[in-house]
């Protein structure tokens, strides 16, 4: 058994960066509800989480370098990050 | 018997004079402080932290628990200095952390002090009324409140490889490392490179990869020590400062690959009275006499389960003392060897007990048999130092047959290497090495105590009534009896204390288990975290662009969340009421530069803003302002500003000083994940212009008099309205806007041009005004501080302002929040304002509230004496605050109760008329 270790974040804008500089963001899967949502779809956007062991995507911003968000791909159990790319709408 | 004692004066060594205790004491350069007190011949350095038992130096490294003492030199007192880590200086004044005070108290409460003792004894009534007495008794060095801790500044470095240790296996690695072009680095805790050659022989060998090593470029941090591995490769490091007073320096090394060449560490043996001073790990006794020339002892017995003290007993032997070696095992294949070398070997016998009062002057072995001696030199087995590989992810299992313990599974990108992989070769002299000891865990039978732990004075029989307590897992058992949660972290002891738990329950120690390795590895001061982030620069104070205008004006300075701005001009605070006065009669002026100036470009800059604020920006004309909230996605109000409209797809908001950052970084956000980042642009332009906002009825003749802006006619320069201007020969704008309710212009120039602005504003008359009474006028006019005046639950409509809510219902952050069932109730708390019928004050945070039953109703957020309308005036948040309007009220501060009467939240001027006076 290898127990793999987490490598740097890769900014798409800066390359492999230290993690330290980038802050989390949120969970990019949780769309804003349209116009006219129910209370309950609004409370699920505003307060519900998944919070998956194993693959994650998330929202992260390069708070410390460019300040570019971008969604990782990350393994909250590894901590390892899979692949990074520019947030886009 | 002589004791501790010096043996090879080095010719020409210098001297350094330091203090024991008060006592004289000299040693040399090179020295550690525990090896200079061992030269003195001083076996006790402190007193044990529970029994208040004498205590010696048990070790060389930083596995020593006892030798812990505060050091003060040159006016700088270190408290809690690993005597055995910290090199020797001039003038050190050294005091045990620990003295004899209640010594005598605590040891005759020791029978009862048994594992368990604080939770049995103090549960009745509650143990926090005992702890505040317990704590004073307990802790470790001393802190003086006048004496700045030394520290270094914090750095980072980033390699391809770090190896932890610089010995035999670190050095190799290294050299394989810088080979294949990895940029290396080497830390090391010692003051130089070789590891343990450097006292138990290699040393040519260790030498010569040195000189490869650098001759290939590899970095190396002596006296440095890995404390702690995290995730992402990220090793924090302390680095020991040239000398005391330069403290250590915190270091982030990050890493792509790591080496661990940290060794092994030599466990003691459970024997009566292990405890006493002159009892030492075998191995240190080796480095004090190699490395320092002083021998611990001029009689002393070797107690070992392994070969490796036999190389202490044949050093020892040759400087001279008269050495007994009691090995537990029936033969070695260096007994012969020993012997040879005038070491009195006894195979097959154990020490049972070592008796002295202060000092060892006895053992006792396992078949009866006395021996006088000066020095118990002990090895039960040695332990990999595999702490930096468990804390990145990695585990150890302890391997009985080999009695040492051994990573459990790789961890990517952390390799293991020499003696904490389990390779055991050493120098050896054609002998064969077995350096494997398991522990031996003693019957107890009498009432004297065998010690597993010195740091936290935990006892065999602690560990045994741990057991029968039925605290049989490690875990437990490590915190019912803080067996190894002392800051050595149990480092000598933590093996003996699984091993003795296993035996207790009848389970094999393997099966046991071991506690979690955490970081730190040794102790990190908190003035190493903050480096040199301390005082005036833990947050560095922002300044104003025109601070030595202000100071000139007779500016008082106060630091607001950050930032330091004029709090009033005049020696005193009285003058903050002719401030406000000036500002309703004359002219003032106020250095708003810190206001947001956030500037909004593109195609959809209209777009969000329409998005970012509670009310619509997109149909501001160019050259108009408009004022707005912001919220969160809860409908909560975040802050409020105002947005400038300088021309199509280009707009400038204004928001509140402290929320720079925090609107900034928001409209990215939904900028880079809505909008898209083509379309719109948002930058951040507070710092690059200067804003003096002048107010009151004179404002307009004396901005006349500066001609910054061709015409202040107020038909085409209305109230909300921007023009373009001229300063210094730089463009400008004035915007005719107001925080105070009077006549106002904010002029903006570059940030280069502060200082003139604010003399020419001051020359044509107006009156400097700070913070302060800018916080009354705005109060008065009932406008409010987002944050003060606002709460987490605050929305648009409790301000008065109902638009948001009623018709604007989609497209804005917070929309759909606004439209729950509890933005609609009725009791919401309100903004609206309060007066006393004797105009008094009601202190600001004071509650509103109902008798019967007495409950909070709301409470009083901003309040002060009105120097315009002689009278207290305050803003509330108020359950139904609008509907009660005209009603009293009761305020309740700290036991105060009084009146007030509810009014609106404007208590100056409701009409508008003043803003065109």
């Amino acid at each position: 058994m290898i127990k793999a270790r987490p490598g740097p974040m890769i900014c798409p804008f800066c390359g492999p960066r230290d993690a330290g500089e980038f802050r989390f963001g949120g969970d990019p899967g949780v769309a804003r509800p349209e116009a006219g949502a129910s209370a309950a779809d609004w409370a699920g956007y505003l307060y519900f989480r998944e919070n998956p062991s194993g693959t994650a995507r998330e929202y992260w911003v390069h708070a410390q370098g460019c300040g570019g968000w971008l969604i990782a791909e990350r393994d909250t159990v590894t901590h390892v990050t899979r692949q990074t790319r520019k947030a886009t709408p | 018997m002589t004791g501790p004692v010096r043996i090879l004066p080095q010719a020409g060594a210098e001297k350094l004079a330091f203090t024991f205790d008060g006592k004289p004491c000299a040693g040399r350069v090179g020295d550690t402080i525990a090896a200079a007190l061992l030269a003195n011949g001083i076996t006790t350095v402190g007193r044990s932290f529970k029994y208040r038992r004498p205590r010696g130096i048990l070790a060389a490294g930083e596995d020593e628990p006892s030798a812990i003492v505060d050091v003060r030199l040159g006016g700088v007192l270190v408290p809690n200095v690993r005597a055995t880590m910290q090199g020797l200086e001039a003038g050190m004044q050294v005091t045990p952390v620990l003295g004899r005070g209640a010594a005598v108290l605590t040891g005759l409460l020791s029978p009862f002090i048994a594992a368990g003792f604080y939770y049995k004894t103090f549960l009745w009534p509650h143990w926090h009324l005992f702890e505040p007495a317990i704590r004073r008794l307990a802790g470790l060095g001393r802190v003086d409140p006048a004496s700045r801790m030394p520290a270094g500044e914090c750095g980072n470095l980033a390699v391809d490889l770090c190896v932890v240790g610089a010995g035999r296996s670190g050095l190799r690695a290294a050299i394989a490392g810088a080979r294949a072009e990895q940029s290396v680095l080497v830390i090391d805790q010692q003051a130089g490179p070789g590891g343990s050659t450097l006292w138990r022989g290699g040393a040519e060998e260790a030498g010569a990869l040195v000189a490869e090593a650098w001759a290939l470029g590899v970095t190396l941090w002596p006296a440095s020590v890995v404390f702690g591995a995290y995730d992402h490769g990220n090793l924090g490091v302390l680095r020991q400062g040239d000398g005391l007073s330069a403290g250590d320096a915190l270091w982030t090394v990050m890493a792509r690959e790591v080496v661990l060449a940290t060794g092994a560490i030599e466990r003691p043996m459970l024997f009566e009275g292990n405890d006493l001073p002159g009892v030492m790990l075998a191995d240190a006794v080796l480095h004090y006499l190699v490395r320092h020339g002083v021998r611990c002892g001029s009689c002393p017995v070797i107690a070992t389960n392994n070969d490796s003290a036999y190389v202490t007993a044949i050093a020892l032997a040759k400087a001279g003392a008269a050495v007994t070696l009691v090995d537990s095992r029936g033969a070695s294949g260096w007994a012969g060897e020993a012997a040879a070398r005038g070491v009195s070997v006894v195979l097959g016998a154990k020490v049972a007990e070592a008796v002295g009062r202060d000092t060892v002057r006895q053992v006792v072995l396992s078949d009866g048999q006395r021996m006088d001696c000066d020095l118990v030199a002990v090895s039960g087995g040695w332990t990999p130092t595999l702490h930096l590989f468990c804390q990145a992810g990695g585990k150890a299992v302890w391997d009985e047959a080999r009695g040492i313990l051994v990573p459990a599974f790789a961890v990517a990108g952390f390799t293991v290497t020499g003696r904490v992989a389990g390779d055991w070769t050493g120098p050896d002299a054609g002998l064969p090495w077995v350096w494997s000891g398991t522990p031996d865990i003693p019957e107890v039978g009498r009432a004297k105590k065998i010690w597993v732990d010195l740091q936290n004075d935990v006892t065999l029989q602690d560990v045994r009534l741990a057991a029968r307590e039925n605290f049989a897992s490690i875990e437990h058992l490590k915190r019912y009896t803080t067996l190894g949660m002392a800051t050595d972290q149990g480092k000598t002891a933590n093996l003996l204390g699984a091993a003795a738990l296993a035996q207790a329950t009848g389970r094999k120690t393997v099966d046991l288990g071991l506690t979690t390795y955490r970081p730190p590895y040794v102790p990190v001061s908190m003035a190493a975290l903050a480096g040199v982030a301390r005082g005036p620069l833990q947050t560095p104070l922002r300044r104003l662009a025109a601070e030595a205008a202000h100071r000139a004006s007779g500016a008082v300075l106060w630091d607001y969340g950050g930032l330091l701005r004029p709090a009033f001009y005049g020696p005193t605070d009285s003058a903050i009421a002719g401030e406000c006065v000036a500002a309703r009669q004359g002219a003032v002026v106020f250095d708003a530069s810190s206001l947001g100036k956030v500037a909004v470009m593109g195609p959809k800059a209209g777009e969000l803003l329409d998005f970012l604020f509670a009310g619509r920006m997109s149909s501001l004309a160019p050259g108009r302002i408009r004022y707005g909230l912001t919220l969160n996605e809860a409908g909560t109000v975040t802050d409020d500003g105002v947005v400038v409209c300088l021309g199509p797809q280009e707009y400038i908001v204004s928001c509140s000083s402290s929320h720079v950052g925090a609107f900034t970084a928001g409209a990215e956000e939904w900028r880079q994940t809505r909008f898209g980042a083509q379309a719109v642009h948002v930058q951040d332009r507070t710092p690059q212009w200067a804003t003096m906002s002048l107010s009151g009825p004179q404002s307009k003749a004396i901005l006349a008099q500066l001609g910054i802006v061709a015409s202040l006619d107020d038909a085409a320069f209305g109230h909300k309205s921007i023009v373009p201007g001229q300063f210094g020969g730089r463009a400008a704008r004035v915007a005719r806007v107001s925080f105070t309710g009077e006549r106002g212009y904010e002029i903006s120039v570059p940030a280069s041009l502060a200082v003139p602005l604010w003399q020419a504003l001051v020359a044509g008359g107006a009156r400097p005004c700070g913070i302060e009474a800018l916080g009354i006028l705005r109060a008065e006019k009932g406008f409010i501080y987002v944050g003060q005046d606002t709460d987490g639950q605050t929305m648009p409509q409790d301000l008065g302002f109902d638009g948001p809510r009623s018709k604007r219902k989609v497209g804005f952050v917070g929309d759909r929040s606004l439209q729950l069932p509890v933005a609609g109730d009725p009791d919401r708390k309100q903004l609206v304002g309060l007066a006393r019928a004797d105009g008094g004050v009601i202190p600001a945070g004071a509650h509103l509230i109902e008798i019967a039953p007495r409950r909070s109703i709301g409470f009083v957020t901003s309040s002060y004496h009105s120097p315009s309308l002689n009278r207290g005036i305050a803003l509330a948040l108020v359950e139904g605050g609008r509907g009660r309007i005209g009603a009293e009220v009761t305020w309740f501060d700290l036991g105060q109760t009084g009146r007030a009467v509810v009014t609106p939240a404007c208590a100056y001027d409701p009409e508008g008329r003043r803003l065109h006076v």
